[in-house]
Order: structure tokens, then C-alpha cells, then sequence
């Protein structure tokens, strides 16, 4: 990428909030005039990266929604959204949480961190105000029957049931061959709560967890677990973690020409920009994770879009635009934007709108069981869904071809 | 120093009005919080202080207190349904045996200036580690308290936080005040100013220094507890991170190390800079330099701190009279 | 046993590392007497600079090593004179927190112009592997290893032996008394700093091709280094090569028995074993 568009990048990230707002005429502080919606990511920090994908995804949608004619339900007023940093901290977020409501927002959307989200929610709660949690993979987020949370896409739970149920059939349908496993994750929130539910559920399903390797993040250096893992000769190394790290142990493994087929379960370093940049490391490798429906042309549209702003069309990206959506059609079947209508109609949500590969929406408890993730695979250095059929792109390719 | 002291006691009692009345007059929640924060990590800038001010032990992994405190508390009210008032106690008390602990084993070792900040440092990380891999701390799950309305310690509106929060600021400066003016102080202070001369003076250095830090310790985790019962969320990071320690050394130092009332405006001070920074761009990083670049202002031309400034006015004001 | 053996070696290569970013900041630990925060920071920016040089100009790290390595010289020459030297007012509290802030600065005008993503180089020797007997050897890491050795020779050579050493280790040891002698301490306090902050560039290019870089890349090297500045004593190069070497086969064969994760404990307790036992460190150094 240009120096160029890394410039534009910045920009955009800034202004288009501005534009949201400003260029809607007669915009002013006064209650119904436009759907105010509190954006808190983390702009700053170490996950920077995400929570910026997570903005855009946001501020393309209210885009979007304006251009359409806003919310036709209420007179067409328009989105305006009201953006803060969370620098990944939690007293920051509750704090960006207070002041967007001070300003009068009507709902929320964010945070990325489960740590940030599970405190900016509480916040929110005190307020009634409805909050749309468009990524955040703790289960703990949807586990205090709080009325105004909502999260839209799967939590770790569901990923991990849906992965392994992607495993076993990939495997049942390549014989059987595959039956020891190598755990990795990373030692936070992410990592230990998916790696659990793994090590609980591998055994039921007739795997062997031969070991279960934790990772700080950061980590420095891999060589130590390829080569435990090189000893062990597991036939899949499934690896929970952040970006670099997922990365670093992808390339490692490969430097080391550790054989087993790599399969992970939210690999958050899983995606087109590895595929792209580490092309040996990446092939075969397989991912269970967010993704979008390959078949819906509004998806590939978007892509397009996104990339040429500067942004990568990572899941940050689309699960907030969907997210936006989901509470866009939801404030225009209430046709109000008094916080319980909106909590109310989103409760009862059935919409099914959005471009990924989940059913219509359900929430149960604040979860909304119709979202599901993807098998996907790195094949020719592009990526494919694998799983579910009705999904998928491609046959998925197991066990992995020997180099 | 009487004409100081004559001249303080209105300022003060104008201090004291101001913190009171403060939610009265910026009643929105957002004001009310943001006030909380000033005035909470103003609490912990405090904690520092005694050890790092008084005492110039520098310490820069505070954070191991204030983290003991968290799971302190955390524990005690989840796992074994303590009263969370009681546990607020405890962790306390979970504070100030942290501070003892690794008061008794860097101080016997006679480790001080740059060695001591080093392993406060290293003490951190240790115990950051230890919960990220432990059964009891839940790990890197992190420990959730349920959000029940009318719970002991969780609070329906804003300003119950916000005068805890001043309460325990309040106790802070009188600690401090009392650092200031009793013996058990200058003895912490000769000790700051040459260890020698105070040795030879008869002051038992290395039970003042324990001492010190064990009170130290009992402060910050008072507001590690604090923390939790407010955001009912605790993990390794958010207990033991090094941002932590540095927060609290930060607003101690740009206030006034070794002042009553330094570390409070201190707090003010990057309260109000964080605040400003944030509205002035909305791309990412930029605000976050300008901190910086204000923070390097602030050291170099005010090196004593925000209150050396007064002293700075004070001596501008007899010049000119 | 020939896993224990790996385990070693592989420490060693990592320790390598270690080495390369501690030998900066035992430099200037050993003469400023000032632990410098910005260091992780000020690595991540050589970094960046040794990626854009192979991104943009398509010169190898290796090769890009001594430009590298003049600039960060230049760059830290400057931020001591135009910053460092002149807030500090010679207290080393003030230091420490221009240094905290110089970090800062440093990381979100990366964040601001760089952006957060995670930059990898990809050349053809990445993912090369060495075999040496029954040992497996990434390619880039022994050249790091060779690179540290080399390096703390170098230095140790032209501290010992050079007019400009022998000022540095002057003023470090007798600051009154250099300054008597006609030594310009400030110019040799500028000095130091380049030239440690010189070594963190050898290290950015070194490291690129088998790790990455984002803004916040530094942090996860700055307790290491200071442990090993720590460990091999302050201003001691053999002691920050031996410290680095201990702390990498430490960490590696701890790992090795406890797991990643508990693994990581040998780092800080290492650091705290040193510091309440021998804080001169294994070589005495120059304190």
C-alpha cells in the first residue's frame, strides 16, 4: 500500500464521521432529527488495527443508510455517528460510553475487547440505551442477562461447536484419518475460553488432545512449540490467538515442516493479508471464523469499496456493517427512538437482510442464535469457505497435501 | 511557614467545597464520572506517592499492589460470597502484605534508586504471569462480578462513585498531610534526601522502608478493589499491566512528588490533557502525541511539578509587592 | 536429551536477540545512568525504517544494516542534544519521564503514519533452515546470533580502545572529574546515546526478517532487555552477551518444562533472583 492511501486511511477514519453528520442540513442537537449512534472501538493500542476495521465498517454503513434516505419510518432522518476511542482500556471506554450519552445517543455499537465491551455495556445498561455488540468473543458478554445487549455475530462457544462440527465431517469425509490434535492459544480472554470448551469437547468427538500449549501475547519466538509439536506429530495443530502471533506460529510451524494439517478455531491472524504475504505458511491452512456469505453479490461489492478506501475486508469490517444494519432495521420497524422500542424490536428481530452466512436473526438471551461462522481454507492463495455446503466455494482440501 | 499555613486553610477549605459541590454544578453522568476518575486516580497517584515521594523509593510496578487488590476483592466476592464491603477491607489488607512482601525482600537486599524501580518492575510481570496461568485467578478468563442492582459496593447513580472516590482521595491527602508533619515522615524523608545521614542518625532504614511500602501497598490495594466493585470486571492485564504503574507514578510526578497535594493535580492536569487532546483530532495517534510532546513540556520547564508552580507564583507575588 | 538440546540452542538463538537490544540500553544505562523507555520504542521506529527501505527501495535488512545503523546513530545524537539532555536537568526522574513520553510519541505518530497493521519482510532466506546435526536452525536467527557476537565486539573493542571509548568510559566512571580533564561530558553523553540507540538499529535489521513490526512491537522486548542489562551487569557488553544467552536458554528450557505460558515466569523471576542476589550482575560492570 501507497504511503499515499495510508494518508487517505487516516482521513477517512476521521472525516467520514463528520460526514455522517454534517452534511445532513438542519442537523442540530434537538432529540429526533437524526438516530444517534455511540461507535466506541479502540483506535489506539495495540489492537488498533481491529478496532479501526471495526469504524469503518460502522461509518460505511450509516453512509449507506443515508444515502438510501435514513430511516423512512421516522420522517427519513439520518444516521449521525458519534465515534470514540476506547484505547483498548476499560475505564476509557466507560467513560467514551458516558460521554456519548451525555450527548443523547441513542444506541451503541462496539467494542472489540471482550474486557472493554463487558464494562461499556454495563454502562449502557444503566441507561436502558440498547447496545449492538458487533464483535467480542466472550461468552461472559452475553451471560448477565443484561436487556439492552445484543451481540450479533457467534461467540467463542458457538464458533468452537460449529468448528468442530466443521472438523468432523471434513475429517469423516477424508476417512476418519485425522485423530490427534496439538492445542495452542493465547493465554487472555480469547484463547483459554475457547481452548476449554476444546478440550472438553475434542475427546467426545474421538479426538486425542495430545497437548495444550499457552502463549502469552506478545510472544517473541515459536521455535520452542514448532519443534514440541514437530516431536509430537499430532495430525492437527489448531492454534487460538491474536494476529502476529497467529502469524509468527504459522510461519514457524512451516519453517520447521511440521506436517499436521493447521486448523484453527478463531485465528485471529487468519485471513487475506496472510494468505497474501506468506503464501508457503498459508496453504492448506484452515480457519473456523467470522466471515461473510462469498455467494451474496453485496458482500464482493463491499469489498470493493472497503479496499479502495485503504482498509482490508477483514470480518472487523463486515460484522460492524451488518451490525449497524441489523439496528437500522430494527429502529425502523419501531418506528420510534425511545430505547425500549428499540430494545423491544430488536428482541423480536427475525431480519435477514445481512450478507453473511448466518440464518435469519434470533436473539436468545442477548445472543443472536442464528449467526454462525465458516470453515474456510487458504487454496491457490485465495480463501475459501468450505463449510457449510451451502456456503461453500470449494471442496475442502484433507488432510493437507504433503509439500 | 505560619503566613503559608494562614494562607492555606481557606485555599483548602475553597479545595474541599470544590470537590463536594462539584457533581452539583457538571451534573451529567459524563462530568460525574470523569470527576470520579480525577479524584480515584488521584487516590492511587497517592499510594505512590508515600513510597515514591516521601520515601523516593521509586517504585515502577505499583501495579502489583493495585492488581492484588483487584483479585483480591474479586475472589473474595465471587467465589466465596464475601460482603463486598468487607472484601473492599481485605483487599486492602491483600495490599499491604503485597507491599511488605516485596518490601522485606528488595529492602533486605539493600536494592534502591534504579534497582528498586527495576524489580517493582519485575514483580509485576511476575505476578501478571502467575495470574494468567493459575486456576484460582480463573486465568486469562478474567474474573466477572455479577451486576446486581442494589449489591453492596455497586452503585445506582454517579455520584455515589464520585464521593467514594473523593472520600478515599480525602483519606489520601490526610495520610499524606500526615506523612507531611509526623515523625514517622521525616524519617521517610531523611531517608529520601541521603540514607546515610539518616542511618546515622539511628533511623532503622530498612523497617521504615517496609513500612512504607506496606502502607503503600494497602492504598493501592484499596484501589484495586475500588476499581473492580466499580467496572466488576478483573483479568491479568487489568490487574498487573505496566500502564498501570505508570499512571500512578505519572500524575505523582507531573504533580508533585513528595507534595500533599501533588498527585491531585496531577490527576486534574491529565484528566483535562486527556480530554483536550481527544476533542482536538479525530485521527488515530495524534491526540495520544500531543499527550506526550505536553508531558515533555510539563518535565522540562516544570520539573518540580504542577507545585512548584505555586511556589514559582508565590515567590513572583513577593517579588512584587 | 536431544530435546533439551534444541531447547538450548534455540535459546541461544533467541538470546541473540536479547543480546542485540540490551547492548544498547547497558550503554546507556552504563554512562547516562538513565533507564531509557523510550528503547522499545525507539527499536519499532528502526524497524519500520529497515522495513520501508526493502518495501520501497528493495534493499535487503542485511544490506540495509549499515544505513540503518548510521541513521539511528544521527537520530538518537539529536534526541539527546535537542531533547533528553537539554528537559533532563541532570535529575534522573525528569529523564526517566521525557523518555516515558519520547515513547509515546513515538508509538502513535507510528500508529498516525505508519498505521496499525503488522508489516512482515519476506525475503528468500526467511524461512530457510540450517541443519546442524540433529538440530534444526532458522537461517535469519543464527545470522542474528553471529551478528550479536559480533557486534558487542565491535563495541567492546572501541570502548576499550578508542580515544571516544575511553572519554565514554571517563565520563561514565568520573563525570567531575572527565569534565576537568577537558572531556566535553555532554558531547560524550550525546555520544552514548547515539551509538546505543546505533545498536538498536544493527538489532531492527537484524530481527526484520524473522519477526514483524507494528507500533506497539516495542513492548514486548522491554522487560527482556532490561533483565539482561540487569543480569550481565550495567555498561558490560560480555556481561549483556552472557546475560542474553542465559535469559534466551533460560526462558527456552523453562518453557520446554512448564509450558509456553508458565514458561514465561523464568523472565521476571530471573530478574528479581538477580537483582536481590547479585545485582552487579555476573561481570561487574562499570558501577
Amino acid at each position: 500500500m501507497t504511503p499515499h492511501l495510508k494518508h487517505r486511511r487516516q482521513f477517512i477514519l476521521g472525516s467520514a464521521a463528520a460526514i455522517a453528520g454534517a452534511s445532513i442540513p438542519g442537523l442540530g442537537r434537538a432529540q429526533n432529527t437524526a438516530v444517534k449512534l455511540g461507535v466506541v472501538h479502540p483506535m489506539t493500542g495495540p489492537v488498533a488495527y481491529n478496532g479501526q476495521h471495526c469504524r469503518i465498517g460502522t461509518l460505511t454503513a450509516i453512509e449507506d443508510l443515508n444515502a438510501r434516505g435514513g430511516i423512512k419510518s421516522l420522517g427519513g432522518i439520518p444516521f449521525q455517528a458519534v465515534t470514540g476511542d476506547s484505547q483498548g482500556r476499560v475505564e476509557v471506554g466507560v467513560s467514551e460510553v458516558e460521554r456519548m450519552h451525555n450527548l443523547g445517543v441513542h444506541a451503541y455499537v462496539g467494542c472489540y475487547n471482550s474486557p472493554v465491551t463487558i464494562a461499556a455495556t454495563q454502562a449502557a445498561s444503566r441507561y436502558g440505551t440498547p447496545f449492538v455488540v458487533d464483535v467480542g468473543a466472550s461468552d461472559l458478554i452475553v451471560s448477565r442477562k443484561l436487556e439492552n445487549v445484543f451481540r450479533f455475530s457467534p461467540g467463542f462457544g458457538k464458533c468452537v461447536d460449529d468448528g468442530l462440527l466443521a472438523l468432523t465431517e471434513i475429517n469423516k469425509k477424508a476417512n476418519g484419518v485425522a485423530k490427534t490434535v496439538v492445542l495452542v492459544h493465547e493465554s487472555g480472554e480469547l484463547g483459554t475460553g475457547t481452548i476449554r470448551l476444546l478440550q472438553d469437547k475434542l475427546p467426545r468427538l474421538g479426538f486425542t488432545v495430545l497437548d495444550t500449549i499457552a502463549h502469552d501475547t506478545p510472544t517473541r519466538s515459536f521455535d520452542n512449540v514448532a519443534l514440541r509439536i514437530r516431536g509430537m506429530k499430532p495430525d492437527i495443530v489448531m492454534h487460538t490467538g491474536y494476529v502476529n502471533e497467529y502469524m509468527l506460529l504459522a510461519r514457524t510451524l512451516q519453517r520447521y515442516k511440521v506436517p499436521a494439517v493447521r486448523y484453527s478455531i478463531l485465528g485471529a491472524g487468519f485471513g487475506v493479508k496472510f494468505a497474501k504475504e506468506s503464501p508457503d505458511a498459508a496453504a492448506y491452512a484452515m480457519d473456523f471464523n467470522h466471515w461473510y456469505n462469498p455467494l451474496d453479490s453485496r458482500a464482493v461489492d463491499l469489498k470493493k469499496r472497503i479496499e479502495s478506501k485503504g482498509f482490508d475486508y477483514v470480518f472487523e469490517v463486515y460484522c460492524a456493517y451488518n451490525a449497524v444494519m441489523l439496528l437500522a432495521d430494527a429502529i425502523e420497524r419501531s418506528g420510534s427512538l425511545a430505547a425500549d422500542k428499540i430494545i423491544q424490536s430488536l428482541s423480536a428481530s427475525t431480519w435477514d437482510k445481512h450478507f453473511m452466512p448466518y440464518g435469519p436473526t434470533r436473539f436468545v438471551n442477548g445472543q443472536n442464535e442464528g449467526a454462525a461462522g465458516c470453515g474456510l481454507q487458504v487454496i491457490n492463495d485465495e480463501i475459501n469457505v468450505v463449510f457449510p455446503d451451502k456456503f461453500a466455494q470449494a471442496a475442502a482440501v484433507f488432510p493437507r497435501p504433503a509439500s | 511557614m505560619a503566613s503559608a499555613t494562614r494562607l492555606k486553610l481557606p485555599l483548602l477549605l475553597a479545595l474541599l467545597a470544590a470537590v463536594l459541590l462539584y457533581p452539583w454544578i457538571f451534573t451529567s453522568n459524563y462530568a460525574v464520572n470523569w470527576g470520579m476518575l480525577v479524584l480515584f486516580t488521584a487516590f492511587l497517584g497517592q499510594s505512590w506517592n508515600v513510597s515514591g515521594g516521601f520515601a523516593g523509593q521509586m517504585s515502577f510496578g505499583h501495579a502489583a499492589f493495585f492488581g492484588t487488590g483487584a483479585y483480591a476483592y474479586s475472589i473474595l466476592v465471587v467465589s466465596y460470597g464475601i460482603n463486598p464491603w468487607l472484601a473492599w477491607l481485605l483487599a486492602m489488607v491483600a495490599g499491604g502484605a503485597m507491599g511488605a512482601m516485596i518490601g522485606f525482600l528488595s529492602f533486605r537486599f539493600g536494592l534502591k534508586g534504579s534497582y528498586f524501580a527495576l524489580i517493582t518492575l519485575a514483580f509485576a510481570e511476575f505476578l501478571r504471569v502467575m495470574a494468567d496461568s493459575v486456576s484460582f485467578t480463573q486465568g486469562g478468563l478474567g474474573i466477572l462480578i455479577p451486576l446486581q442492582s442494589g449489591a453492596p459496593m455497586q452503585f445506582e447513580h454517579a455520584w455515589e462513585s464520585y464521593y467514594l472516590a473523593a472520600a478515599m482521595c480525602l483519606v489520601a491527602v490526610l495520610i499524606a498531610a500526615g506523612l507531611k508533619y509526623t515523625r514517622f515522615g521525616a524519617r521517610l524523608v531523611a531517608i529520601r534526601d541521603n540514607e546515610s545521614a539518616a542511618m546515622a542518625l539511628g533511623i532503622d532504614i530498612f523497617r521504615q522502608k517496609v513500612l512504607c511500602l506496606t502502607l503503600s501497598g494497602a492504598m493501592a490495594g484499596a484501589g484495586g478493589g475500588f476499581y473492580v466493585s466499580k467496572y466488576l470486571y478483573v483479568d491479568p492485564h487489568i490487574a498487573y499491566n505496566l500502564g498501570r504503574s505508570v499512571e500512578m507514578l505519572l500524575v505523582t510526578m507531573v504533580g508533585g512528588a513528595g507534595t500533599v497535594f501533588g498527585p491531585l493535580w496531577g490527576a486534574a492536569a491529565i484528566g483535562a490533557l486527556g480530554e483536550l487532546t481527544r476533542s482536538l483530532s479525530q485521527s488515530p495517534g495524534l491526540s495520544l502525541v500531543v499527550y506526550g510532546v505536553i508531558l515533555i513540556a510539563i518535565v522540562a520547564f516544570l520539573p518540580g511539578g504542577l507545585t512548584s508552580m505555586l511556589g514559582l507564583l508565590r515567590k513572583r507575588c513577593r517579588h512584587h509587592a | 536429551m536431544d530435546f533439551i538440546l534444541t531447547a538450548i540452542v534455540n535459546g541461544l538463538l533467541s538470546g541473540a536477540v536479547y543480546v542485540l537490544v540490551a547492548i544498547g540500553l547497558t550503554l546507556i544505562y552504563g554512562v547516562l545512568h538513565i533507564i531509557n523507555f523510550a528503547h522499545g520504542s525507539l527499536l519499532m521506529l528502526a524497524m519500520y525504517a529497515s522495513f520501508f527501505l526493502w518495501r520501497d527501495l528493495h534493499v535487503d535488512p542485511y544490506l540495509a544494516l549499515p544505513v540503518v545503523t548510521v541513521g539511528a546513530f544521527l537520530a538518537g545524537y539529536v534526541l539527546y542534544r535537542a531533547v533528553i539532555g537539554r528537559f533532563s536537568a541532570g535529575k534522573d526522574e525528569n529523564i526517566l519521564l521525557i523518555t516515558l513520553g519520547l515513547s509515546i510519541i513515538a508509538e502513535n505518530a507510528a500508529l498516525f503514519f505508519f498505521a496499525s497493521d503488522t508489516r512482515t519482510v519476506a525475503t528468500a532466506y526467511s524461512d530457510a533452515m540450517l541443519e546442524v546435526g540433529p538440530v534444526l536452525l532458522s537461517f535469519p536467527k543464527v545470522v542474528s546470533f553471529f551478528g550479536a557476537l559480533v557486534l558487542c565486539m565491535i563495541l567492546g573493542l572501541f570502548m576499550r580502545y578508542s580515544d571516544t571509548g575511553r572519554a565514554i568510559r571517563a565520563v561514565a566512571k568520573e563525570r567531575l572529574g572527565a569534565r576537568l580533564s577537558g572531556i566535553d561530558v555532554d558531547f560524550m553523553y550525546a555520544v552514548s546515546y547515539g551509538i546505543g540507540i546505533a545498536c538498536l538499529g544493527a538489532a531492527a535489521c537484524l530481527l526484520m526478517p524473522s519477526f514483524y513490526v507494528s507500533p506497539s512491537v516495542g513492548n514486548s522486548f522491554v522487560l527482556v532487555a532490561f533483565t539482561t542489562v540487569v543480569l550481565g551487569g550495567m555498561g558490560s557488553f560480555a556481561g549483556a552477551l552472557a546475560g542474553g544467552m542465559l535469559i534466551g536458554v533460560a526462558e527456552s528450557v523453562s518453557s520446554a518444562f512448564f509450558g509456553e505460558q508458565l514458561g514465561q515466569i523464568a523472565i521476571p523471576m530471573l530478574f528479581i533472583l538477580v537483582l536481590l542476589f547479585r545485582p552487579t550482575g555476573i561481570f561487574r560492570g562499570t558501577q
